[in-house]
């Protein structure tokens, strides 16, 4: 799946959980994705995160904070 | 003429009174009966309760008394002389006699005269058996007048045919004033006028014009008022009466009205609202009455078909042998690229019976979550805002509940044109002095109609509602117009404590927020003072709400308005989506979401999990599956193969086309079962025919969570109903589905599914429609929720901070595209296309306002191309004030009009629903629409993929 359109849906979140949950928006966003995004857009944005920043640039910061928390939670059963 | 074998009570039953618990009861002796009714009830709804029914021509139930006729006279011992049964209330004690040699007399001598104008020429005249006169001059034995037949009469009076599907004959009108009062007092359009007076006196419509051309929208409830065939259905001419009367739900809108679909043999002859029908107490609107000519039409597609490549022609082929290669290519994709390859899209024009089934054969058969349903373009983000806020994804009143609102707000939605049986409601209760706020970017008709107007208009930009929202709280709180006792008692303190600070922040003020809304500071002020300090206020949004990427966030935004001014959990007030199509709500409860099962149970929850597991047999997966845009780029990048989408059309009604018909043409099997060849079977490799609303049983579910059943009234012209096809499926996919009848797969549904638990069919006959919940605390439904606490326990505040949408105009684009509905017309037009509908609406016009319009040189009925960041399209101009500058609007019902090919991928955060409603386009004249649709595909600057095709979905 293409990357950047990832990118803008996890901005998106991450814009609504910065409002609406302060310091904890990266657990709700990672929350968030494992419970609505299917398992191979989530390994496709952690391992984009883990091999290829730079594809991440336009990745808000606090979407960045979950991808990290994602990937360090996450293992999607397929 | 209203239903076949309908009882007339004769007067509504009292107003205002029917909702008093007890109410209070009058007891009176009627030809010797004792009858006991509500206080305020007439004699003649009285009578006709005690099986006693008095002749009447002017009444109806439907209609407040008039007693203009003087046909329904009875006696009242005590009292002199003859009143009206229909305007006299019944009183204690009373001892009326409706029958004696007197009234008898004075009856004969009223027909009398009405027959001297109208001969009883009845076996010639196409009302014949089904008239309200006739049946009156047979009661009362008049054959003859003693007036004879030679005075002035109305005989060979105008006959006005210019509605496709009523007429009006003046010969054959009594002056009883039926339909004008049906058109004031029931839809509300009020087009229609006596004239003159006494023998002069006739029926006009508007300024005296044709129907066609006077105000009238063809609701027909005139029709179905007028007691003689002076306004009389064209199909009861051309086929005469019917035989007989199925009772079943209309398959256009959320409003779920109920019909009488009437026969004679296999032929629909008519179809009259059922005035005992929950959802629309026997009104109905243009779509549902009058255009069901396209399940006959000649472009439904009877024949399987098949083919190995898009490119290829199609090839018929016997229901077997399409079946059995569906099967057989989705078991090769699964064995090939693994089960998540493939997955399938249930329907919102379906049955919950058979959504119910694609999504257990995508779950159970191809044995993965990918299944989704077209609310993900629509009210998905309704599902996720009300589930998080108060604990339920459904709307929270009865359509009823707004008869009890004293400030309604309506937002993103426009129900004279997509709701119109609601509308009337609104209206009704409009005209009782309930005020009105609309919260729209254009002059929708509530803003003004006869005898109604809003009292705000909040005019906001496209893509500012949550600005808008946060204002309208921001003074709740800052004026203290919050409940507190009822935040108190019944929402989660820390959410309120939190959402608080965040709205009474000053940039959310009204003035601080009105450079972004473009809303004057004053009208949030008043709007917001208005809707909390009313003892009721209710909201009512459409898809102006939830088709923006902040959609999700204005849900939420609407239900904290609503819980800070404790406006919800009775009548009156509440949190209302209106959805679409007819059955969004019921698709979603059935569980067509790819994250959960029916009744929206995460897919995560091992509880749930085996519930169904141990039902269905097999091991289900715990993750969520694709939505559908995931779905499209999954196919683009190769991990996603094959799809079974049934009755909805993808290609038409999903944004950027390009991009979902590059998705489409990518995957190896995609099977269509459709009534029509729609866009979507352009890239289909099996077609599977489908059946309309009239071949096949089932429920839908409407806006207020109302089941109704939907009855077969003819054979499915294809050979089979939709449900028995997924059936057919799955057994060849080796996973057996064997139900004989989709009562059986209800049965299935409530025991898997606690807000249906106590749904049967039987019941559904037995009670005529239950909103769910219904199980053992509610065994008769549910009407509102949320009574005493919320589902969810606690009411919960989110914090809607307002984030402007990326769709951003430019010195490039600089006017913003939003999109909606109009009456006559369905979604995608599949169906309303194909019948005379299009007598109204025949094209998609681009309303822009005239200040845009004179500085580009566009006027009125000018072609003019569109063009946004994605693609191209045209269409021709109407230049209206109804739009604001900078704005501009379109219907999307044509594929011819593309608006789809210029809508982009931005969707809701939470969701994914497309943000159909804000597209930052350019607009200029063009003179040759073919030609600049050449030159705009071959232009290098053009968008590298700037195809033509559709808008759809507003
Ligand atoms: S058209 Fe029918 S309803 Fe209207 S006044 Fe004439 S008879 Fe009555
Ligand atoms: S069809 Fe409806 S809108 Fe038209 S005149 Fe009759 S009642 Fe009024
Ligand atoms: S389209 Fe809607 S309002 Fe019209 S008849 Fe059907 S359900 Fe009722
Ligand atoms: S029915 Fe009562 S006056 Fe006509």
């Amino acid at each position: 799946m293409n990357v950047e359109r990832l990118v803008a849906m996890v901005n998106d979140i991450a814009a609504f959980f910065a409002g609406e949950a302060g310091p904890d928006a990266p657990a709700a966003v990672a929350n968030h994705l494992r419970r609505f995004w299917e398992p191979r857009m989530r390994r496709q944005i952690i391992e984009a995160y883990r091999t290829d920043p730079s594809s991440l640039r336009n990745l808000s910061d606090t979407g960045r904070a979950a991808i990290s928390l994602l990937g360090d939670q996450d293992s999607p059963r397929v | 003429m209203y239903a076949k074998g309908y009882r007339d009570l004769g007067t509504p039953p009292p107003v205002g009174r029917v909702l008093l618990d007890p109410p209070s009861l009058v007891t009176l002796e009627i030809d010797g009966t004792t009858v006991t009714v509500p206080e305020g009830t007439s004699i003649m709804r009285a009578a006709a309760l005690a099986s006693c029914d008095v002749p009447k021509l002017c009444a109806t139930d439907s209609l407040k008394s008039f007693g203009s006729c003087r046909l329904c006279l009875v006696e009242i011992e005590g009292r002199r002389g003859y009143p009206a049964s229909c305007t006299t209330p019944v009183a204690d004690g009373m001892k009326v006699h409706t029958e004696s040699r007197k009234l008898a007399d004075l009856r004969r001598n009223v027909m009398e005269l009405y027959v001297s104008d109208h001969p009883l020429e009845c076996v010639t005249c196409p009302a014949n058996g089904h008239c309200e006169l006739q049946d009156m001059a047979e009661r009362l034995d008049i054959t003859t007048t003693r007036y004879g037949f030679g005075g002035a009469n109305h005989h060979g009076g105008e006959r006005d045919a210019s509605n496709p599907y009523f007429q009006f004959d003046q010969s054959l009108c009594i002056v009883c004033s039926r339909c004008v009062r049906a058109c004031d007092e029931v839809q509300g359009t009020f087009a229609l006028t006596i004239q003159g007076r006494g023998f002069a006196s006739q029926v006009v419509a508007s300024e005296h014009q044709p129907f066609l051309q006077s105000e009238c929208v063809s609701c027909g409830q005139c029709v179905e008022a007028c007691p003689t065939g002076a306004l009389l259905e064209k199909s009861v001419v051309r086929h005469g009466p019917a035989e007989r009367a199925v009772t079943t739900t209309c398959a256009y809108c959320g409003v779920g009205c109920s019909f009488e679909v009437e026969l004679k043999d296999e032929r629909v002859v008519r179809m009259t609202p059922d005035r005992n029908g929950h959802a629309n107490h026997g009104h109905a609107c243009v779509k549902g009455r009058f255009a069901f000519g396209y399940a006959t039409h000649a472009d439904r597609a009877l024949k399987p078909m098949i083919r190995r490549k898009i490119t290829d022609p199609w090839q018929d082929v016997t229901w077997e042998e399409a079946i059995d290669y569906s099967a057989r290519e989705f078991r090769r994709l699964q064995e090939t690229h693994g089960p998540d390859s493939i997955g399938g899209i249930t329907s919102s024009r379906c049955t919950n019976e058979e959504t119910f089934l694609v999504q257990k054969l995508v779950r159970a058969a191809f044995g993965t979550n990918n299944v989704d349903t077209c609310a993900r373009v629509c009210h998905s983000p309704t599902g996720y805002g009300l589930k998080q806020t108060i604990g339920e994804s459904a709307g929270t009143q009865a359509f009823d509940s707004v008869m009890q609102a004293d400030a309604i707000i309506v937002v993103g939605a426009n129900p004279t044109e997509g709701h119109p049986v609601f509308a009337s409601r609104v209206k009704q209760r409009l005209r009782q002095g309930a005020k009105l706020i609309v919260i729209d970017p254009r002059t929708i008709g509530l803003v003004r109609e006869p005898h109604i107007a809003a009292d705000y208009h909040l005019q906001l930009r496209p893509g500012t509602n949550v600005a808008v929202i946060n204002a309208l709280a921001h003074v709740v709180v800052a004026e203290g117009l919050t409940r507190d006792a009822y935040i108190d008692g019944r929402c989660e303190a820390d959410s309120y404590r939190k959402w608080k600070a965040f709205i009474a922040e000053p940039r959310n003020s009204p003035e601080a927020t009105e450079s972004i809304t473009g809303v004057p500071a004053a009208l949030v002020r008043g709007a917001a003072r208005l809707y909390a300090s009313a003892p009721n206020g209710a909201i009512y949004y459409g898809l102006g709400v939830t088709e923006h990427s902040q959609g999700t966030t204005m849900v939420m935004g609407i239900a904290n308005l609503a819980m800070a001014t404790g406006n919800l959990g009775r009548e009156g007030v509440g949190v209302s989506p209106l959805r679409g199509q007819n059955n969004v709500q019921g698709s979603c409860d059935m569980g067509s979401f790819p994250h959960e099962f029916s009744g929206y149970r995460h897919v995560s929850d091992p509880a749930v999990r085996g519930m169904f597991e141990t039902k269905w047999g097999v091991a289900l997966k715990s993750e969520p599956g694709l939505r559908i845009p995931n779905m499209f780029d999954a196919a683009l990048d190769g991990s996603f193969r094959g799809l079974y989408v049934q009755g909805e059309d993808i290609a038409q009604s999903d944004p950027n086309t390009h991009h979902v018909t590059s998705a489409l043409a990518a995957m190896e099997c995609v099977v269509v079962q459709d009534l029509f060849l729609n866009e979507t079977a352009k890239y289909a490799h099996v077609f599977l025919p489908g059946s309309s609303f009239l071949e096949k049983d089932g429920t839908y579910t409407n806006s207020e969570r109302r089941i109704s059943r939907v009855r077969k009234v003819m054979e499915p012209r294809a050979g089979f109903q939709d449900w028995e096809v997924t059936c057919l499926l799955s057994n060849a996919l080796g996973y057996p589905m064997r139900y004989r009848h989709p009562s059986e797969i209800m049965d299935e549904i409530a025991s898997l599914t606690p807000t249906f638990a106590g749904v049967t069919y039987e019941k559904l006959d037995r009670l005529g429609s239950i909103q769910w919940p219904c199980n053992d605390q509610a065994p008769e439904g549910t009407p509102t929720m949320h009574v005493g606490t919320f589902v969810r326990g606690k009411g919960k505040f989110f914090v809607t901070e307002y984030v402007p949408t990326t769709e951003h105009t430019s010195s490039e684009y600089p006017l913003v595209l939003t999109t909606g509905r109009i009456l006559t017309q369905y979604n995608v037009g599949a169906q309303t296309r194909r019948t005379d509908n299009v007598i109204w609406h025949s094209e998609d016009v681009l309303e822009i306002h005239p200040h845009d319009a004179e500085v580009r040189g566009i006027a009125d009925g000018d072609w003019v191309g569109i063009t946004s960041r994605v693609g191209s399209t045209v269409l021709r101009a109407d230049v209206t004030d109804r739009v604001q500058p900078g704005v501009v609007y379109t219907t999307f019902h044509f594929p011819e009009s593309g608006a789809n090919v210029v809508t982009t991928e931005n969707s809701d955060w939470a969701t994914n629903c497309p943000e159909y409603k804000v597209t930052a386009v350019e607009a200029i004249r063009v003179a040759h629409p073919a030609e600049w649709r050449a030159r705009q595909e071959t232009d290098v600057h053009a968008p590298a993929h700037a195809p033509h095709g559709h808008i759809v979905n507003a």
